[in-house]
């Protein structure tokens, strides 16, 4: 009998070593490709194509980290999430990297125990309304029925903002973007209130998207960024330097038209150098190849390509760079140095 | 005499743990026992080790912080600014309302349908087979997003009431508006309300109207007394009837006590019957009953209707012939025989079966998720959860509550078996 105590007890602390985390480098590289979280389904920022290949904006993130990592941006597993479920993927390592519209609060930061990596979108919390309601301003919407996806911070922006000007509203809690569209576009309620690039991303796929207008009023700071689990720093270093590296590729001029030419030789801007691996040690410092930050540029291009190709002007959702522009053309955009 | 002596106790070796028959049982036992102790052990550890790593902690103080979010079904006053703990309440009675409406409708429909499959008649009894078949065989979550797309798809917009030539109208004689968002009823209200005209105008010529929460409970206890005094009435008839043989007529002294104490209360608060009306982008006033729950109370009274109609088949069906035949003899009519004779002994098959349907019943409403029905896994499980990142503390709240539930109703059902049961002399 003392035996088997003993064995029970050896099994406890046994399974109880093997629950302490490894490092996510370490899992990710065995298992052979990144997972990564994204939305259900928002056009332009994570939704798959008509072949069933995830595509947009987030899903470039996703995919220039598994670049980084292995070379192939397809070494990615898409992991489709829900304003509610998405924190529970992360925290329980069903995800490895979460890029799905999230913005960055202190209390995610720090009480939910997770790691922003940056910003890759900064937005704000709009709302969109049949013109035929002829509301101008959000503050006509005293009664009106809004539809929202639950869970999210827009949520408790919603509360604040009728609150604070004295009307009121009926919330009607979704779980993702198709839903609230069908909701919306059936009059099951008068406004869908989400972040203003969402808006216009859900706009873009209606029949008829010039029936639809956009309140002047945003609401809120909407920071949007990729996001890993606290405690994992080399991790978040990974996901937090690929970001820097499509960024700082805009920056240099570094395209996907040009990155072959630029990476065969040293080139004379040391910075360049740096970043694609053909001078110093970058990639050996955040335990990578010499050529991660290459790969996760070629993967898709830099960050304005990525947002051209998926959000940008020139696609039906046609966002403008607005705030999300180079710190050197008036934007928010901005890549700590290379070095 | 002489005195027999023990046979030598055979000594106790320890491999008549495992041998011996006798102590066989009690090594099993005490081995899964550990085994029970040791998986137990385990996964607490593991929580512990794993909360540990992620840094988190154990405590429940979240539910007194405020929430933040709104919550459109509220039984009881809420805003934004009450804490998750008010919010998990809202929620639990809104679980608690949908559970309880589906209940009784799904009672009321199994015993219909489950007489009506008896029926001779033949288009009838294949029509509740159908009805039995249909929803016992597709999921729930089927019928339930079924029924809310229905709602939302195929009704008109609050807007289209507006205008010269309203696309749409208001039903039965204009009190009932049928929406995509909704149904709106009327409600009763008080206009001289004991706990004062709270209410606030809610347009240009229309008196304010009280809900009334204490005008409630005083009508409660006058119809409560009310019964009281005609069951008293009763049992003088009957105390009457034993004694003479006859039983004066009392009908019109039962109405009356009925309607007379109540209808005098109800005049003082000056009860009054509060139309819906077309206000801004809504109906308001009335009462809103939302396509969530609308949605969810029918798919749940349909689905589990056929399985109380197939439990009550087969509790009308375990009562042996013979009784509903020597009860025919006595001269008892069909439906006094039902009444007295078959239906009393089929309780006794029936209870036990129901009570698991209606905890079925109430777990199912956390169905609710899927058209966004503000109930305890949404509120507490879902939205607080989220917000405050307390998953371990939600979630074990969250089935403390329905194991709580599911207890009561089924001591709630016992209690009534056991009343209802035929005691054997």
């Amino acid at each position: 009998m003392k035996k088997t105590v003993f064995f029970g007890a050896l099994t406890v602390a046994g399974l109880a070593a093997g629950v302490a985390s490894a490092a996510t480098l370490d899992d990710v590289k065995a298992r052979g490709s990144l997972n990564c979280g994204v939305t259900t389904g928002l056009v332009g920022f994570a939704a798959p194509d008509a072949n069933g290949v995830w595509e947009g904006f987030d899903v470039g993130i996703c995919r220039a980290v598994a670049a980084a990592i292995f070379g192939d941006p397809t070494a990615v597993e898409f992991v489709p999430t829900t304003g509610q479920t998405r924190f529970t993927a992360l925290a329980s390592g069903e995800i490895d990297l979460l890029a799905r519209n999230t913005t960055w609060t202190m209390s995610r930061d720090t009480d939910l125990k997770f790691d922003f990596v940056g910003v890759n979108y900064y937005d704000g919390q709009g709302f969109m309304v049949p013109k035929a309601l002829g509301v101008t301003s959000a503050k006509d919407l005293d009664g009106a029925t809004v539809c929202i996806q639950t869970g999210t911070t827009t949520e408790l922006n919603l509360a604040d903002f009728f609150r604070t000007n004295g009307i009121s509203y009926e919330p009607v809690p979704i779980e993702t973007n198709a839903e609230a569209q069908q909701q919306y576009l059936a009059g099951a309620c008068d406004v869908y209130t989400t972040d203003a690039s969402g808006l216009a991303a859900t706009r873009a796929t209606f029949e008829n998207p010039g029936e639809h207008a956009l309140l002047p009023e945003i609401i809120s700071k909407e920071p949007l960024g990729p996001l890993v689990r606290h405690g994992d720093n080399e991790w978040g270093d990974i996901a937090m330097w690929v970001l820097n590296a499509l960024v700082s590729a805009e920056e240099m001029g570094i395209t996907s038209a040009n990155i072959a030419e630029l990476s065969a030789a040293p080139t004379n801007n040391p910075e360049i150098n740096r970043i694609l691996g053909t001078e110093g040690e970058l990639g050996a410092m955040i335990g990578l190849e010499a050529d991660w930050a290459k790969n996760a540029i070629a993967a898709g291009g830099n960050y304005g390509e990525l947002f051209e190709q998926n959000i940008g002007e020139a696609t039906p959702i046609g966002l403008a760079r607005g705030l999300n522009a180079q710190w050197t053309e008036g934007g928010l955009i901005y890549s700590p140095p290379f070095r | 005499m002489s005195t027999l002596t023990d046979p030598p106790k055979p000594k106790f070796r320890l491999s008549q743990l495992i041998y011996d028959t006798r102590y066989r049982s009690i090594t099993i036992q005490f081995v899964a026992l550990i085994l029970i102790v040791l998986g137990l052990g385990w996964l607490a550890t593991n929580t512990v080790t794993n909360l540990k790593a992620l840094g988190k902690d154990f405590d429940f103080g979240f539910l007194s912080s405020a929430a933040g979010y709104d919550i459109n079904q509220m039984l009881i006053p809420y805003d934004n600014q009450m804490s998750h703990g008010r919010a998990a309440l809202v929620g639990i009675l809104n679980t608690l309302l949908v559970a309880f409406l589906g209940c009784i409708t799904a009672t009321v429909i199994g015993v219909i349908v489950g007489v009506l499959r008896l029926s001779k008649n033949w288009v009838v009894s294949r029509l509740m087979s159908v009805y039995v078949e249909g929803f016992r065989n597709v999921p729930l979550l089927l019928w339930i997003i079924l029924i809310f797309a229905i709602m939302t798809e195929s009704m008109p917009q609050p807007r289209d009431f507006r205008g010269e030539v309203p696309e749409a109208s208001m039903i039965l004689g204009d009190h009932v508006a049928v929406t995509n968002r909704g149904i709106w009823i009327p409600r009763l209200g008080f206009t001289n309300s004991l706990s004062g005209n709270e209410a606030v105008v809610p347009a240009e010529g229309v008196p304010a109207v009280s809900q009334g929460g204490i005008d409630w409970a005083v009508l409660g206890i006058v119809l409560l007394l009310s019964i009281f005094a005609i069951r008293f009435v009763r049992n003088r008839a009957s105390r009457i009837q034993e004694a003479t043989g006859v039983r004066p007529t009392t009908w019109y002294q039962q109405i009356l006590l009925l309607i007379v104490p109540t209808g005098i209360v109800a005049l003082f608060l000056g009860m009054t019957v509060v139309e819906p009306f077309l206000k801004g982008f809504n109906f308001t006033e009335g009462t809103h009953l939302r396509n969530s729950l609308i949605a969810l109370w029918i798919a749940l009274s349909l689905y589990t209707g056929a399985f109380i109609a197939e439990i009550v088949r087969s509790g009308i069906l375990a009562v042996s012939k013979g009784q509903s035949e020597a009860a025919f003899a006595l001269g008892l009519r069909p439906n006094r025989t039902m009444n007295l004779v078959i239906l009393p002994q089929a309780m006794r098959v029936i209870v036990p079966p129901l009570i698991s349907q209606y905890l079925n019943l109430t777990k199912n409403s956390s169905l609710a998720i899927a058209v966004g029905y503000m109930d305890v896994r949404a509120t507490l499980g879902g939205i607080t959860i989220n917000q405050t990142g307390r998953e371990l503390e939600g979630m074990l709240l969250l089935g403390g509550f329905y194991l709580l539930l599911s207890l009561i109703i089924s001591s709630v059902m016992n209690y009534y078996n056991n009343r209802t049961q035929l005691r054997e002399r």
